[in-house]
């Protein structure tokens, strides 16, 4: 993909602007500063070790109420992120592929889907879709996305196996088509064709006008995802930044490496 | 709280939608209860011996009776001598035909979106009214006629189906079965009635509307259908009372019989008012409904969207008495601020080879209470009876409670029941994953909801599928906080 110099980028307002944010859950702080940018077209990983703050980041962005912020600010396509209720964030278009996508028993999956788009689209200004042009529309995606249109009629993730659950935000996604999609560790506990049925669902939505952060553990989805920078969370602050060799790299090496560096800034790969 | 649940909170305080009161002239009755007030409501009926000698005979088990006190409901005593036992709108003497009704009455219905204009009913659903005591509009009469289906008020089939009446009246339910269908059997004033010939199928659904509207007064009415060999009929009820601030008494009683072959499908969307957020005010509801499948491979079946009511004490059953038969029950009681509900259904096994399904959904948001209490009983001489009962419970906040007593009583080794119960609670991260979505909260909580009730919704007919999914999200409007 097109990767976007330095100058480029500091000529363009990031999608995703966090500076200082501090925030933490049930008392304990788990962010401790974080800073970081996306812009459109990007795709960056972001990767840490178990605790380091992946999830919180992401359950944050999207507005979980559980965790409490104590710092910072978060401009989301020029506007204070930190303001919108998580009903805005997502209708603006601020995704987010959970690591452990819910079960609602006896709503079909479609109601969902369908409910979602109008939601969004009332919000755009435009109109609903009906029962038929619904349809339509998700019908293409199943087909691009590889699944049966028995998808539709069962409960949402209801009784889904790990790969389906995932490959069902990968679904949610592609019709939402929203500016920023977090993937909160999409690959955790996928096999092989699980995790290229993720990585197509990406690469095929990868556009100028759109930006990925991608949470993960281990290097693979990156060898099927490739990003434009990587990123690494310690301890609640971005304590790297590099390209996908830094990847490649915390891969052989682990983080060990960076327990050292962490009151360093953007420690070269 | 979160702040998905502040905006549950919000939602939560729209108002009952049917809980305005109509400028109706009535007639009503002294308040109070005797064998004077009895001999009245018999006279203004022109009812014959027979009936007036039967509700004496109810009135009198009645007064040797106490309200019964093992449901798990708490209310202040309920003075029987300060309501009106018959209240009716004034100009709605039985009407002909529709243009004969008040207009003001058929504005009300159409404020609640009830269409009586048989031009503007939906297809194939012919509509009985009630409103306080008195049936003011029976619609397709004719067009049922034409098949031998008799659908009407309960009144007119005493003036002109006597005989039917008396055949089958309390034969289901006896006068003195319990203190409240012992009260109703006294004081009922109007309902509707239904006999499908035998082998008739009836070619749409027959709904009848119940509608509280003078203050102060109770509401009795009595519901007989009959099912003759081989008929099948499916039949709707809905109901509606305007807010006010006192309690106001509903006790109706339903009596079904099928016979041989026959099938009967009865299905009720309760939204009685429910009293406001602080518990005040509402409908008592205590109801007796029972179906006696009396004729070899007859089929009962109750379905229940039950939403309304401050107190909801209702046991839809079914005498399973034919060799074969089917009884079937599907509810789903939804109970918000202080609502209680204590409401389930017995299955009374009698044949050989009897079987019993029951589907209960207890939903409970706020500080109600919601019960579900069950009787599944195999007797002696039913071989090879089978039950399969599934109890489902969904909390919605930390403050209601969702209690379960079934019961359980086999005669017969050859017997199969089978009882399955879960409890869950609408989670915060379902909630999240939704909004994350762009879903509102409230539409988050009906989808979730709905979700959860539909094995049973979808037993309803279409046309009640609809309303009852809209009432059970509208129903939990401030439910969280």
């Amino acid at each position: 993909m097109n990767r976007i110099s330095n100058a480029a980028q500091r000529a363009m307002q990031p999608l995703l602007a966090v500076r200082g944010l501090h925030a933490g859950i049930d008392g304990k702080p788990v962010l401790t500063g974080v800073d970081l940018d996306v812009f459109a077209g990007e795709v960056v990983a972001l990767m840490g070790p178990n605790g380091s703050g992946k999830t919180t980041l992401a359950q944050v962005l999207a507005g979980r109420e559980a965790y409490s912020l104590s710092a910072g600010q978060v401009q989301f396509a020029g506007t204070d992120l930190l303001s919108m209720s998580p009903v805005e964030r997502a209708r603006e278009g601020l995704f987010l592929a959970f690591q452990y996508p819910v079960e609602i028993p006896g709503v079909p999956n479609i109601y969902l889907l369908k409910a979602a788009l109008n939601a969004q689209r009332r919000h755009q200004g435009l109109a609903e879709l009906d029962a038929i042009e619904f349809l339509q529309t998700i019908k293409q995606l199943l087909r691009e996305l590889g699944l049966d249109d028995k998808f539709l009629q069962r409960g949402v993730n209801e009784g889904f196996s790990g790969g389906e659950k995932k490959r069902n935000e990968m679904l949610q996604m592609a019709l939402l088509r929203p500016r920023l999609a977090i993937l909160d560790e999409t690959d955790s506990g996928l096999d092989v064709d699980a995790l290229q049925a993720v990585a197509d669902g990406v690469n095929a939505l990868r556009r100028p006008d759109r930006a990925f952060l991608l949470i993960t553990h281990y290097q693979r989805l990156l060898e099927h995802i490739v990003p434009d920078r990587v990123l690494v969370l310690l301890h609640g602050r971005i304590v790297a930044t590099g390209g996908p060799d830094l990847a490649r790299r915390i891969e052989r090496e682990g983080y060990a490496w960076l327990q050292c560096a962490t009151q360093s800034q953007g420690v070269a790969p | 709280m979160s702040k998905s649940n502040a905006a549950l909170d919000g939602l939560l305080q729209r108002e009952y939608a049917a809980g305005f009161v109509s400028p109706i002239e009535t007639d009503l009755a002294p308040k109070g209860l005797n064998e004077d007030i009895i001999r009245l409501i018999s006279r203004k009926k022109n009812e014959p011996d027979f009936l007036l000698q039967w509700r004496l005979n109810a009135y009198r088990h009645w007064l040797q009776m106490t309200e019964p006190a093992w449901a798990k409901i708490h209310h202040p005593p309920i003075d029987y001598q300060a309501i009106h036992y018959y209240a009716a709108p004034r100009r709605a003497a039985p009407a002909k035909h529709l243009d004969e009704v008040d207009p003001e009455l058929l504005r009300v219905y159409e404020k609640l979106g009830i269409p009586l204009h048989e031009r503007a009913a939906l297809a194939g659903v012919a509509v009985d009214a009630v409103f306080d005591s008195v049936s003011v509009a029976t619609t397709f009469k004719d067009q049922l006629a034409a098949l031998g289906i008799i659908f009407c008020s309960f009144s007119e089939a005493v003036q002109h189906h006597t005989e039917l009446v008396r055949q089958y009246l309390g034969s289901v339910v006896p006068v003195g079965d319990n203190f409240f269908a012992a009260l109703n059997s006294a004081v009922f004033t109007d309902g509707s009635f239904v006999y499908v010939p035998k082998g008739v199928r009836c070619p749409m659904e027959l709904s009848t509307y119940f509608r509280i509207n003078a203050k102060d007064s109770g509401q009795f009415e009595r519901t007989l259908i009959i099912a003759d060999e081989g008929a099948q009929v499916s039949y709707l009820e809905g109901c509606t009372a305007p807010r006010r601030d006192e309690n106001q008494l509903h006790a109706a009683v339903v009596e079904i019989v099928a016979l041989d072959a026959a099938q009967v499908k009865y299905s009720t969307v309760q939204n009685w008012y429910p009293g406001d957020e602080n518990g005040k005010g509402g409908i008592y509801n205590f109801v007796t409904k029972r179906g006696d499948c009396r004729g070899a491979r007859s089929r009962i079946s109750w379905t229940q969207v039950e939403t309304g009511s401050a107190i909801t004490w209702k046991y839809p059953s079914v005498l399973l008495r034919g060799d074969e038969s089917v009884g079937e029950f599907y509810s789903v009681a939804l109970t918000n601020h202080f609502q209680q509900a204590d409401t389930g259904t017995k299955m009374i096994h009698i044949g050989r080879n009897t079987r019993s399904t029951i589907i209960s959904k207890g939903i409970s948001a706020g500080r109600s209470s919601n019960t579900y209490r069950g009787l599944v009983k195999i007797l002696p001489r039913a071989e090879g009876a089978r039950n399969y009962t599934q109890c489902d419970s969904l909390l919605i906040g930390s403050r209601c409670g969702a209690h379960t007593f079934p019961s359980i009583e086999v005669r017969n080794p050859t017997a199969r029941v089978e009882h399955e119960a879960t409890t869950s609670r609408v989670g915060e991260d379902q909630l999240f994953y939704c909004m994350q979505r762009g879903l509102s909260a409230e539409d988050a909580v009906a989808m979730i909801v709905n979700g959860f009730a539909r094995e049973v919704v979808r037993q309803l007919p279409m046309e009640f599928a609809v309303e009852a999914q809209k009432l059970l999200g509208v129903s939990l409007e401030g439910s969280v906080g």
